[in-house]
């Protein structure tokens, strides 16, 4: 028995690639649930702007570089990241203004709402494509990993490896800055409190003198910066492809319906639920096992429940469970 | 006689459809109590919410201290200084008591813990509870917060839907208490009451309207003495 070899095995296949695709899905999950509670609608067109909003960044890469600009060790995409945000808030308070806010004016159903978010999407979705195509854009540059294997190996003499890859390890860092930094404005600045308070009460918020356009204003502007940061990230992790971006969707939904819609806690908790259950049922444990089983006990099967490639059945299947006992999720959300 | 602080006069009107209201006036000096009553349907929140730019009058009009305000949207009017607080829906559940009293705030822009403190010492239950979600509050509690939140404006008239409505009799007596002192220091009332042998009782001036009309008018005590209103709403 090797519990710490098993542990390393475990960190490298698992645990660090399940933390950090959970921090880039509770960036995408704190926006969705955002939009939910104040604008009152699902953002369906949450992927795609992501998509587009890191094709933004990887345009400001490209321009960068071009300029010889460089920030080595860092990935040169973290310094283009603000540039994807001011046209990620213009794309989105020109789709608010455009589509919207006419619905908000007629007052409309939510599911309009979510049909209006859809060819929001659509329309994304096309612009996207005809900056990036449709294949694979790789724009991590810099150094690519914290330590590799065989360093790790070397310094630590564990028959075991663990590499810690750059991409990974600022995704975590960047999240966590990131949650921080929304919940000091959401519960301690005087905009952030309008913008709960026109959550929990919409006319009472009214009369209470409150903006509601220029909450309005504030929770686009936040989810653009939180779908550009989640993009981004995601990218430099695993590659941008606008359609894989489009797939997080349904994740990152399941994430905020778990958590418990309109709860920003309740975002990040879903969002790493989400992401260690696809990738722990996912995972082949075979290794992880045949160092804590005792001596001819190993496992003779790879010991894995699903392939790979039904990674968003899990998901699916959450999001199934979620709306079919607890539809409120698990920090009392609202119900679609 | 002077114009009363606040008045809505002659109003007619209702939410699109038919009209609510008929010719109907209700008034409030300064710092004195004016309570609504009348039998269910009879336009009382309807009458209250008029005063208060949340329907649209085809006649009359509402005069603050003097000032015509009938064009003014409600928000306008929570600036001019009055203060409103709905029957339901009337606090910020998941934000804390505290956050409830900095909202109803938000449109000042001085300092607003002097205000604050005042709150708490007319109810002093809310300093206790103040970092605790109002939604979590029993309902006495809540109307405390909700009462609170308009107060923090400091606003010149407070208007009240029903404020007892579904709180026990006791509290319901101890709300009457805390309205009382608001009165007292000089912010007029202007209330709609399902309770309306007690709220009479502590109304300078009560209306009773019937249908979308004033029915009758006096002040409280003597609407309580009149045995006509008495046989027919306050179950003799």
């Amino acid at each position: 028995m090797e519990p710490l070899n098993a542990l390393i095995s475990l960190s490298n296949f698992m645990l660090i690639p399940a933390l950090a695709y959970g921090s880039q899905l509770a960036l995408g999950a704190l926006g969705i649930t955002l939009i939910f509670s104040i604008l009152r609608f699902a953002h369906f067109a949450h992927g795609d702007t992501m998509a587009l909003g890191t094709a933004a960044v990887i345009g400001g890469t490209l321009f960068l570089q071009a300029q010889g600009v460089s920030i080595d060790p860092l990935p040169t995409a973290l310094l283009a990241i603000p540039i994807g945000i001011v046209v990620m808030v213009l794309y989105l308070l020109a789709a608010d203004r455009l589509v919207y806010k006419y619905f908000r004016k007629v007052k409309a159903k939510p599911l309009t709402f979510v049909m209006a978010s859809l060819g929001v999407m659509f329309v994304t979705n096309g612009i996207t494509r005809l900056f990036m195509g449709v294949g694979e854009t790789r724009f991590e540059d810099g150094q690519r990993f914290l330590f590799t294997v065989r360093e790790f190996r070397d310094f630590t003499g564990m028959a075991e490896g663990m590499a810690l890859r750059s991409a990974q390890a600022i995704t975590i860092i960047t999240a966590l800055i990131v949650m921080v930094v929304l919940f000091w404005f959401l519960n301690r600045t005087r905009a952030g409190k309008s913008m709960r308070a026109y959550s929990d009460n919409e006319d009472l918020a009214l009369l209470s003198g409150i903006n509601p356009e220029r909450v309005v204003v504030i929770t686009w502007t936040i989810t653009a910066i939180l779908l550009v940061l989640a993009g981004t990230l995601y990218g430099l992790d695993k590659g941008f492809r606008p359609f894989n971006y489009f797939q997080l969707l349904l994740p990152m939904f399941a994430a905020a319906i778990l958590g418990g819609l309109g709860s920003p806690i309740g975002a990040i908790v879903g969002a790493y639920v989400v992401a260690f259950a696809e990738l722990g049922i996912t995972y082949a444990w075979r290794r992880v096992f045949s160092y804590l089983m005792p001596e001819g006990l190993e496992p003779t099967s790879m010991m894995q429940l699903l392939p790979v490639d039904y990674k968003f059945a899990v998901t699916f299947a959450i999001l199934v469970i979620v709306l079919l006992f607890r539809p409120t999720g698990i920090f009392k959300g609202k119900v679609i | 006689m002077a114009e009363p602080f606040l008045i809505g006069e002659a109003m007619t009107g209702g939410y699109g459809g038919a009209d609510i209201l008929h010719d109907c006036t209700i008034a409030v000096e300064k710092g004195e109590i004016a309570v609504i009553v009348g039998p269910n349907g009879a336009g009382k929140s309807t009458a209250m919410k008029a005063v208060f730019g949340m329907l649209d009058l085809r006649k009359g009009s509402v005069r603050l201290d003097g000032q015509e305000i009938s064009g003014l949207s409600p928000q306008a009017r929570v600036a001019k200084g009055m203060g409103f607080v709905p029957q339901t829906n009337n606090i910020f559940p998941s934000m804390t008591v505290e956050e409830n009293l900095e909202m109803g705030a938000f449109i000042r822009t001085d300092d607003i813990r002097e205000t604050m403190a005042q709150i708490y010492d007319l109810f002093p239950i809310l300093r206790d509870k103040r970092r605790q979600a109002a939604g979590e509050l029993s309902g006495g509690q809540r109307q405390q917060v909700a009462v609170g939140r308009a107060l923090m404006t400091r606003p010149s008239v407070l208007m009240l839907d029903e404020p007892t409505a579904g709180v026990s009799p006791i509290v319901m007596d101890e709300l009457f208490d805390r309205i009382i002192e608001i009165a007292r220091t000089g912010i007029s009332i202007l209330m709609v009451e399902q309770n309306a042998r007690q709220a009479l009782n502590i109304a300078d001036k009560g209306y009773v309207l019937v249908q979308g009309e004033n029915r009758y008018t006096d002040t409280g005590a003597a609407l309580l003495a009149d045995p006509e209103v008495r046989k027919s709403f306050l179950g003799g």
